[in-house]
C-alpha cells in the first residue's frame, strides 16, 4: 500500500508541476512537452484507479495524435518572445482580477458544503471489480449500449466539424500537374511504344509522331 | 519479523521484476546488435556481394566492432542546438523501443506484465515513437534535420490511423484486448489467412511507422543526408539505431502476435508441438524481420505524395471498409467471441 501511497504523489506532484511550467516556461515547444508529460502522469494516475482503459486512450489520443499536431504548429511557427511579452503588464490587472474572481468563487463552493469532498469515500469505486468485468468492457457496456445515441451524435458533430474544415480551406490548384494513377494504369502499352525497325546504317529512317 | 515481511512484500518481488526484465533485454540488445550483421548478410546475398566477413569468423564480431567504434566516438552537440532535448531525444527512441517487450507473450503466459489492455499499450507505444524523432529534428538545429522530422511526423501519424483499424478488426475477431487470448484465439486457423488484406496492410504500415524503405524519407540521405539524425554522432546516434532496430523487431513480433499466431506450431502434430512456443515465436519474428529487410533490398524509395496517397487515399478507405465487413461478417454468422 505504501508504494501506490508514494506512487500516487509522485504522479500527482509531477502532473502539477507539469502544468505550471505549461504556462510557466519562456519556449512554447518546451510547453507543448511539458503538457505531454502531465498527460503521462494522468495516465499514470488512470492506472494506478484501476482505469487502464482511458489511462492507455489518454496516451493514445492525447499524446500520440493531439500533441504531435501541437507540436508540429508551435515547431512551424515563428514566435517572436519579445513581442509575445510586451503587453504582460498591461493585462496584468485584468488577468488577475480574474484570477481572484475563480479563485473566491471556488473557496466560496467548497466552503459552503455544496460539494461533498467526501463523496470518493461514500461512492463505491468509479470503476467496477477488476475481476467481475474488465473495464474495457464495462466502458463498452455504458457507451455503446446504453448511450448508444449520444454516442453517434457526438461521433455526428466531429465528422461535420472535419468536412466542414476540410471545405474551408480546400483549394483546388490548377497550376500544379498531379500524378493520376488511374490513367497511368489504363494507358494502352500499343498508344505509348511505338516499335520501329531500323535498317543498320540508314539515316532517316526514324520518324516521330 | 518484520524484516522478513519487508523482505517478502518489497524487496523479493523487486529483485523479481528486475531478473525479468533483464531476461528480456539483454538477449534483445544481442538479438539488436546481431540484426544489423544479418541485414547486410541479406542484402549482399541479393546484390551478389559477400558482405562483413573480415572481422570474427564469417564476419560474425562485426556489430561488436561497430559498437566499439560508435562508443569511443566524440559527442558533437551543435552549437545553437538545445542541449537537453538534443540529448532526450535517442533516449527516448531506444526506451520506446524496448519498453513494448514488457507485454509481448514469447510462450504460454511467458510475458512479463499479462496486461488486459496489452494491444493498446502496444499502440501506445508505438504512437510514441514519432517523438525521438520530431524532438531530436527541432533540437538539432538544423534544416535538414527539421525536414526530416517534419516529414516523419506526419508519415507516421497517417499510418498509425491505418494500423489502428487493422487492430480493430483483429480484436473484432478475438473479443480481447489481451495478447495471451488473441494468440490463444488463433488456435485453429491463423489470423493472416481470413484477415490477409489487413495482414498485408498491417506489414507495409509497420514498414511507414518504421521509416524504412521504401517509406525511410525521414532519413532520405540522398537529399537530407540522414534527415533527423544528421547532427547525431557516437552514443546518441548509436542509440537511435538501436531504437529503430528495437522497434522493427518489436513490430515483427506484434504482426507474429497479431495474424501469425504466436507462439503456436503451424500443425498440431506431434513433433512440432513439443517444439517449445518460444522458438516458434522466435522463428516466425525472424521471418517478418526477414521481410523487412528483404524489402529493404528490393524497393526503391516512395516520393512524398505518393506515401500520402497511399496513407490516407487507399489505406485508411480500405482498412475501414475492412473493419466494416469483418463486423458485418462476424455478427451475420453470428461467429461474435462471447
Amino acid at each position: 500500500m505504501i508504494i501506490q501511497t508514494i506512487m500516487f504523489y509522485v504522479f500527482a506532484v509531477v502532473t502539477v508541476g507539469a502544468g505550471v511550467m505549461v504556462i510557466a516556461s519562456r519556449n512554447p515547444v518546451h510547453s507543448v512537452l511539458f503538457l505531454i508529460l502531465a498527460f503521462f502522469n494522468s495516465a499514470g494516475l488512470f492506472v494506478m484507479m484501476g482505469a487502464e482503459f482511458l489511462a492507455m486512450i489518454l496516451i493514445i489520443v492525447y499524446v500520440g495524435a493531439v500533441a504531435v499536431l501541437f507540436l508540429f504548429v508551435v515547431m512551424m511557427l515563428n514566435i517572436n518572445f519579445a513581442e509575445l511579452r510586451a503587453g504582460f503588464l498591461q493585462y496584468l490587472p485584468i488577468g488577475g482580477v480574474i484570477g481572484v474572481i475563480l479563485l473566491a468563487e471556488l473557496v466560496m463552493v467548497f466552503a459552503s458544503g455544496a460539494i461533498d469532498i467526501e463523496v470518493p469515500t461514500k461512492v463505491a469505486s468509479p470503476t467496477p471489480p477488476a475481476d467481475e468485468v474488465s473495464n474495457t468492457q464495462a466502458l463498452g457496456d455504458v457507451l455503446y449500449t446504453r448511450y448508444a445515441y449520444l454516442f453517434q451524435g457526438a461521433g455526428f458533430i466531429l465528422l461535420i466539424a472535419m468536412v466542414g474544415a476540410i471545405v474551408l480551406t480546400h483549394r483546388r490548384r490548377s497550376d500544379v500537374r498531379r500524378q493520376r494513377i488511374a490513367d497511368q494504369v489504363a494507358r494502352d502499352p500499343k498508344a505509348a511504344v511505338q516499335v520501329t525497325d531500323i535498317e543498320p546504317g540508314a539515316e532517316g529512317t526514324w520518324k516521330s509522331d | 519479523m518484520a524484516e522478513a515481511g519487508v523482505w517478502s512484500t518489497y524487496f523479493y518481488p523487486l529483485f523479481l521484476t528486475v531478473g525479468y526484465i533483464l531476461a528480456i533485454v539483454v538477449p534483445l540488445m544481442l538479438v539488436l546488435a546481431f540484426i544489423t550483421y544479418f541485414e547486410r548478410k541479406v542484402w549482399a546475398a541479393i546484390q551478389l556481394r559477400k558482405g562483413p566477413n573480415v572481422v570474427g569468423p564469417f564476419g560474425l564480431l562485426q556489430p561488436v566492432a561497430d559498437g566499439i567504434k560508435c562508443l569511443f566516438k566524440e559527442t558533437i552537440v551543435p552549437a545553437g542546438a538545445n542541449r537537453a532535448l538534443f540529448v532526450m531525444a535517442p533516449m527516448v527512441t531506444f526506451s520506446l523501443g524496448l519498453i513494448g517487450w514488457a507485454v509481448i507473450p514469447f510462450d504460454e503466459h511467458l510475458v512479463l506484465a499479462d496486461l488486459n489492455v496489452g494491444l493498446l499499450y502496444l499502440f501506445a507505444v508505438s504512437s510514441l515513437g514519432v517523438y525521438g524523432i520530431i524532438i531530436a529534428g527541432w533540437a538539432s538545429n538544423s534544416k535538414y534535420a527539421f525536414l526530416g522530422a517534419l516529414r516523419s511526423a506526419a508519415q507516421m501519424v497517417s499510418y498509425e490511423v491505418s494500423i489502428g483499424f487493422v487492430l480493430v478488426t483483429v480484436l473484432l475477431c478475438v473479443g480481447s484486448l489481451n495478447l495471451n487470448d488473441i494468440v490463444e484465439a488463433q488456435r485453429g486457423l491463423w489470423f493472416f489467412i481470413p484477415l490477409f488484406p489487413m495482414f498485408v496492410i498491417y506489414i507495409v504500415s509497420a514498414l511507414a511507422e518504421t521509416n524504412r524503405t521504401p517509406f525511410d524519407l525521414p532519413e532520405a540521405e540522398g537529399e537530407l543526408v540522414a534527415g533527423y539524425q544528421v547532427e547525431y554522432s557516437s552514443m546518441t546516434w548509436l542509440l537511435f539505431m538501436m531504437g529503430e532496430y528495437a522497434n522493427i523487431v518489436l513490430l515483427s513480433g506484434l504482426s507474429v502476435i497479431l495474424f501469425l499466431g504466436g507462439w503456436l506450431p503451424p500443425f498440431h502434430v506431434e513433433p512440432l508441438t513439443s517444439v517449445p512456443g518460444v522458438v516458434w515465436f522466435l522463428l516466425k519474428t525472424a521471418v517478418v524481420v526477414f521481410i523487412f529487410t528483404w524489402t529493404r533490398a528490393t524497393l526503391p524509395r516512395y516520393r512524398y505524395d505518393q506515401l500520402m496517397r497511399l496513407g490516407w487515399k487507399v489505406f485508411l478507405p480500405a482498412s475501414l471498409a475492412m473493419v466494416v465487413i469483418v463486423a458485418g461478417a462476424l455478427h451475420a454468422f453470428d461467429w461474435l467471441p462471447r
